[in-house]
């Protein structure tokens, strides 16, 4: 009921722009993301760079777009059966998102089934696009992988931040979480820092009191956090509440404006890695985010920008090959070279991953602060 | 000295957790005592509490005493709403009618207040009414947050003592435990009785719902399914239809789950809660306070 409201919002909101679409031909586009649930404000940014792209794409695009937005919780089981509808009932061309790797992993086996290409922006672990060492045909993704970003955090707290003592919570039953936790604390250890505390956690968890004693007692430099903003804004506030004075780091995942809303003077002051600064300076990335602005009141993230990104990659594609055809956009992605988004040029390599630079962030009390790019 | 000090904290942590897991288990044994039912929408009635005090505090802005009242009063009445809608029509039916009944009172709650109009699925950050403070006592450093949960939970174990053991109510609820037929023989009015015992269970899981608020300030509408679980586990170690046996299984189970993530790992913690339940169910059913059954 509420995705069909939703779709109807969109389609409302796109009526103005859809004049000098009619007599062209139409295409269905799905976007998969959590509106609901405990990281929906992701959602909520990507849904609204989801409709600034497709409006952008109807001034100029030789196709008119159904758009079709599903939600999913953040829910792996839920998102896999978001995408099962899009590609069974709704028949859609291609998919944009899921935006979290827990929920893209599922998803992406039904894209490979069923033969749809899909982009995601930004899920980052690397089984998003490769299962037991095999490419997955027909996954893509516009943002760059886990393991390059787990080491440009360790990096940047063994060079920077000069730590010698890192503490790592996780969670355990999230593909993302645990796989960046273990390529910091590789990447750590290879650059003789030593990993002091290296424990894990549930996904349902809310009483982190032993693991806050134990990281309390070892007084580490940097506590990283490698997880969603929810779960970390909580495990920040318990740190400081023992006492807890490490710097505390993260990934791309705290990038919410709720961070700092439930985490508070906790969180203030982390640093965490992410995909761009709203701060960059671009044709393209400024155009966007004057535009978000006025329509949404804040700057966009990075979920924002990815989606938009992904969005314009999938619809730009379809311009190219002039086909609403799902394997002739595929085989156009998979050659996709140079193209100029919001976060910077992206191609997709052998795997269909981004190879892209990162930049670590530092959380202030308004959004967040741009401290150093970090390239490949 | 260092040792000392790292596991007087631990243990002060897990007593936080039990004192929570207490006040729910509780409501579990009570609940068991006079119906032999293991009510497993429990669990779910916290969570009601949780969001009660929530929007005592975060929309209404009320004074703390009001915030108790208020949660108090509502989870007691959720508590009756559900013994008179869901089980009570079922009193003479087999137990486990009544038992999957729970179970599915549960899920609607969970998924009735996760509808948008109602408290939505979302996290929601639970405001605190007052800033956390450390106080250091050289061994350890023990919270405000931690004095309160302590104290609360404590006055809240003698008003119950004062209403079972002292108390004509408390007579009549002891009694419906022991024979429900003889009871009503001797004129105690069952369903009366019944009400009641729901109602004081379920508002100790209301105090516990505020004091979980307080120490983790982020709640959701799935957020009893777990608590509920341990709390069942540490009713059913202390004894399940005995009060100092609930009390007694919250503090074991919330000290054990803290030292296990403390001293082995944290991924051992839920399994280890799970295998003491195992352990209890297969050696000693009764509880640890609970006589033998005698096979007839």
């Amino acid at each position: 009921m509420k995705m069909k409201r939703a779709f109807i919002v969109i389609l409302a909101l796109l009526f103005p722009f859809a004049g000098p679409g009619f007599g062209k031909e139409a295409v269905r586009i799905g976007l998969i993301t959590p509106l609901t649930g405990d990281v929906k404000t992701y959602g909520e940014s990507a849904k609204n760079a989801f409709s600034i792209a497709l409006e952008d794409y109807a001034k100029t695009g030789k196709y008119q777009i159904i758009p079709i937005v599903a939600d999913d919780r953040n829910d792996p089981t839920e998102g896999a059966n978001a995408a099962l509808k899009l590609i069974t009932q709704d028949k859609v061309l291609a998919i944009v998102g899921p935006l979290t790797s827990k929920v893209a992993i599922p998803v992406s086996e039904y894209a490979v089934k069923y033969k749809v290409p899909m982009v995601s922006g930004t899920a980052t672990a690397e089984k998003v696009t490769i299962a037991d060492g095999k490419r997955k045909p027909y996954v893509f993704r516009a943002c760059f992988i886990d393991p390059f970003q787990g080491s440009v955090a360790a990096t940047f707290a063994l060079n920077d931040l000069k730590a010698h003592a890192a503490a790592i919570l996780y969670d355990v039953g999230n593909d993302y979480s645990k796989g960046l936790a273990e390529v910091f604390k590789a990447t750590f250890e290879n650059g003789k820092g030593a990993v002091v505390v290296f424990e894990s956690y549930q996904k349902d968890d809310v009483d982190f009191s032993a693991l806050v004693t134990k990281v309390a007692a070892k007084k580490p430099d940097v506590v990283f956090l490698p997880d969603y903003y929810n779960k970390v804004a909580l495990i920040a506030q318990q740190l400081r509440d023992r006492a807890v004075k490490s710097v505390l780091m993260g990934t791309d995942g705290w990038d919410s404006p709720e961070l700092v809303k439930i985490g508070k003077n906790a969180i203030i002051g982390g640093y965490f890695t992410n995909h761009y600064s709203s701060e960059r300076k671009d044709k393209v990335a400024e155009a966007f985010v004057r535009q978000y602005k006025e329509k949404h009141g804040a700057a966009p993230d990075a979920l924002a920008a990815l989606t938009y990104d992904a969005t314009m990659i999938v619809l730009e594609t379809l311009d190219k090959v002039q086909k609403a055809d799902a394997e002739a956009i595929t085989k156009a992605l998979s050659e996709l070279k140079n193209f100029h988004g919001v976060t910077g040029t992206i191609g997709f390599d052998k795997k269909g991953d981004a190879v892209k630079s990162a930049v670590i962030l530092q959380v202030e009390k308004e959004g967040s602060r741009y401290v150093t790019t970090i390239n490949p | 000295m260092e040792f000392l000090s790292y596991t007087l904290q631990q243990l002060i942590n897990g007593l936080q957790l039990g004192a929570v897991y207490a006040l729910i288990a509780l409501g579990y044994t009570m609940v068991y005592g006079v119906l032999r039912l293991i009510n497993f929408a429990h669990g779910d009635i916290f969570m009601f509490g949780t969001f009660v005090a929530y929007f005592c505090i975060a929309r209404w802005h009320l004074p703390i005493y009001l915030v108790f009242m208020i949660t108090i009063g509502a989870t007691a009445a959720l508590g009756v709403l559900v013994e008179k809608i869901a089980y009570k029509p079922l009193r003479a039916a087999p137990r486990i009618s009544l038992l999957i009944t729970a179970v599915g009172v549960s899920l609607f709650l969970e998924y009735f207040l996760s509808l948008n109009a109602m408290f939505t699925p979302n996290y929601i950050a639970f405001p605190r009414p007052f800033d956390v403070a450390g106080y250091d006592a050289s061994l350890v450093v023990v919270t405000n947050i931690q004095l309160i949960i302590f104290s609360v939970t404590a006055a809240s174990l003698f008003l119950l003592y004062l209403l079972v053991y002292r108390s004509k109510h408390g007579r009549a609820m002891r009694a419906l435990s022991h024979d429900q037929e003889t009871a009503s023989l001797m004129g105690i009015n069952v369903d009366a009785t019944i009400s009641f015992t729901f109602a004081v269970g379920t508002a100790c899981a209301g105090v516990g719902g505020i004091l979980y608020g307080f120490a983790y300030p982020q709640i959701n509408v799935f957020m009893g399914i777990m608590p509920g679980i341990k709390s069942f586990i540490a009713a059913v170690l202390g004894g399940i239809g005995l009060v100092h046996g609930a009390v007694l299984g919250g503090l074991l189970i919330g000290v054990s789950e803290v030292f296990v993530s403390a001293y082995l790992s944290s991924t051992f913690r839920d399994g280890f809660i799970f295998v003491i339940l195992l352990l209890v169910l297969l050696f000693r059913p009764s509880g640890i306070f609970g006589r033998r059954i005698e096979k007839v």
